[in-house]
């Protein structure tokens, strides 16, 4: 073989790349698609893409730590007799016993109530340790009425219907077998061990008008007490956020295609829904057109991580924000620590998420009674409340940069963006520009 | 024996009257005239009153109902005791879709013919219809019993979970994972017991009971035609 004659290179494709090669022989090999937890992994628009405009002559900024930049907001404000007042801006998301541990569902109630702020059940009912340890806890109404009755209603500070959420806007809930305990499958009413299905639609309504009337039933069992939120997945914000606003929605949940799940078809994460950076200025817009920006609250998730994605929330038009990911991170989920048993696992610690099978070496998200114990709810609740007091004073200092003494006096003009798909998306200038992308006829 | 006029005093004040009084109160019959087919007539009733609707209701009349037995003189709206807990809730007319819908306890009687998705996800009540029950009846049922008098509708029982179904007039098409099962001496007593409660005079034996396969219960791709 003559060797002095170049040779091409191996070359892969950019369509079929590695990644790909492996989930086409996976999904040969088991005839199975894949089913994993969290949100979208790809790369999309996300608040990174934004930047503050911080005061300087033409405004002035506020003296850090001296000047007071409030953080309080008030959710539920339309109906309700008695809203929800929350100390900030950043409430922890619906996420299931069944899919966490008591011991996480504990550890978020005592993180949020130390913090001043509210958590949120999930699709699995409320649990004494949850409810015990949450100061304002919201009860996710949900497809399945899994756990659901109307005392575990009453004892709630909120109610939270449903309809989608922006990891599988469309798509019910899964939880499989392997964490189908005997506890989960009392408080299900399901046979241990199957692999459960939550419907995706609610039961008893179809459509905004028969939504509006099961507010109302939720309303009179509640004694017309209570916030309802009604909480949809990112798909067609303006519309959605109108209709759930015509029906009598309090407050509105919008959740961004960021946002994670327990359990879920990798195809669904990663192709259905759109980035919570495109959802918000519909939103917003929609509950402008219909007079009631800042009447009934807006609350976005999806990919919130920290002070400064509050801040550009806040700014956009959001009255507040919801983590999940981002907090059970702060609970100890992918740590380094146990990176020993993610590589027994077959991953490593970051890119855990087969949140599914249930052997969380972190206890987080199993109903392994060893696993789950742990995690220490203590331990662990203080981590997430300091991880939250840390994003508010991030969120403050980029307020007071900006001249603000609420973090809600925020607004677009305090930002621009450093891409073109932002500045559309968001609807504020292109950095060092005037431009914003679908303004002004181009 | 108390009244109260949906008509002059709106339904919020009907309701809240009843969720004031003690559990232990002796003003147990309550008449409610002129429901006007409103929705979310009693429901979340947490005594055990005897309540009377004299006339049609809407949506969700008794819904997530502890401990009432709630009569409703006419036809019923969508969702009927959903969610219920315990309690009775007997319909002397016909009821809308979803009636029972994730029931968990007690007995729900509907003298004439169901709507569609009757007992759907419902997790322990027990429902007897006189008549007939429309398609998707007994979808993703968890628990409890669905006696239909009558014929069942397309797909019933599709996805069902432990829920028993019992079936007198045709069900010839069942929903992905329902069959047709034995009906052994203690299904028979079963339903001769409900029958009783639902005072209706239908021999047992002349039923047929259907369930799951449980074919559906974990994952298996040779299954993937039935999802």
């Amino acid at each position: 073989m003559d060797t002095n004659i170049p040779r091409t290179p191996p070359r892969k494709s950019a369509t079929f790349d590695d990644y790909t090669l492996a989930e086409i022989r996976r999904a040969a090999t088991t005839g199975i698609y894949d089913i994993r937890g969290a949100g979208t992994k790809r790369k999309v628009p996300h608040f990174d893409d934004l930047l503050f405009l911080g005061a300087s002559i033409s405004r002035y900024p506020l003296e850090g730590y001296r000047e007071k930049c409030g953080t309080d907001v008030i959710l539920g404000t339309r109906f309700a007799k008695k809203p929800i007042e929350l100390k900030i801006p950043i409430t922890i998301a619906g996420m299931s016993f069944g899919s966490l541990s008591a011991q996480a569902k504990e550890a978020l109630g005592r993180g949020a109530s130390m913090a001043g702020t509210s958590t949120t059940t999930g699709d699995g009912g409320m649990t004494p340790e949850e409810r015990g340890q949450s100061k304002q806890l919201v009860y996710q109404y949900l497809p399945s009425r899994y756990g659901m009755n109307p005392d575990d209603l009453r004892k709630a500070d909120a109610i939270e219907v449903v309809v989608g959420q922006g990891a599988k806007p469309g798509g019910g809930g899964m939880l499989l077998g392997q964490k189908i305990s005997d506890r989960v499958a009392q408080m299900r009413c399901l046979p241990k061990g199957i692999d459960q299905r939550s419907a995706c639609r609610h039961p008893d309504w179809t459509g905004p008008d028969d939504l509006e009337i099961k507010i109302h039933e939720l309303r009179e069992i509640t004694m017309w007490e209570k916030p309802i939120y009604v909480k949809v997945g990112g798909t067609r914000p303006y519309y959605d956020v109108a209709l759930a606003v015509k029906a009598g929605a309090d407050v509105v949940v919008l959740d961004g295609m960021q946002g994670g799940t327990a359990a879920t078809q990798d195809v669904f994460i990663e192709h259905v829904g759109i980035p919570t950076l495109a959802c918000l200025r519909p939103a917003v817009k929609a509950l402008q057109d219909l007079g009631m920006h800042r009447k009934v609250q807006l609350i976005i998730s999806g990919g919130i991580r920290s002070g400064a994605d509050v801040a550009k929330a806040l700014a956009l038009g959001a009255d507040a924000v919801a983590i999940g990911t981002a907090a059970l991170v702060a609970l100890g989920d992918n740590d380094p620590v146990h990176e020993e048993e993610y590589k027994q696992l077959g991953t490593t610690s970051g890119a855990y998420d087969d949140w599914h099978e249930g052997r969380d070496p972190a206890g987080i998200t199993t109903q392994d009674p060893v696993l789950a114990a742990r995690l220490d709810p203590v331990k662990a609740g203080r981590r997430l409340s300091n991880y939250l007091k840390v994003m508010t004073l991030e969120a403050q200092t980029v307020a007071r940069a900006c001249g603000k003494s609420h973090l809600h006096n925020l607004e677009p003009e305090d930002l621009c963006a450093l891409t073109l798909e932002a500045a559309a998306m968001a609807q504020v200038p292109l950095a060092g520009t005037s431009w914003i992308p679908g303004k002004g006829g181009f | 024996m108390n009244e109260l006029d949906l008509k002059a005093m709106g339904i919020t004040a009907i309701n809240q009257t009843l969720y004031k009084l003690p559990k232990d109160t002796n003003e147990r019959h309550w008449i409610i005239r002129n429901p006007m087919g409103q929705h979310a007539i009693a429901c979340g009733l947490d005594a055990p009153l005897q309540v009377d609707i004299q006339g049609h209701v809407g949506f969700y009349c008794g819904g997530m109902n502890k401990h009432a037995e709630i009569t409703i003189h006419g036809h019923a709206g969508v969702g009927l005791a959903e969610n219920m807990m315990s309690g009775v809730v007997w319909v002397k007319g016909n009821a809308s879709e979803s009636a029972g819908a994730t029931a968990n306890g007690g007995l729900i009687v509907i003298e004439g013919d169901a709507s569609s998705r009757c007992g759907i996800s419902m997790k322990g009540v027990d429902i007897v219809v006189g008549g007939n029950v429309g398609h998707m009846s007994a979808f993703m049922a968890q628990a409890g019993n669905l006696v239909v008098c009558g014929d069942a509708g397309e797909a019933l029982g599709d996805s069902i979970y432990e829920a028993r179904l019992y079936v007198r007039g045709r069900a010839d098409n069942l929903g992905s994972d329902c069959i047709e099962k034995e009906m052994r001496a203690e299904h028979l007593e079963d339903l001769a017991k409900l029958l009783e409660r639902a005072k209706l005079k239908h021999r047992p034996e002349s039923f047929r009971r259907y369930g799951s396969a449980r074919k559906l219960y974990n994952f298996n791709v040779d299954h993937a035609d039935a999802y």
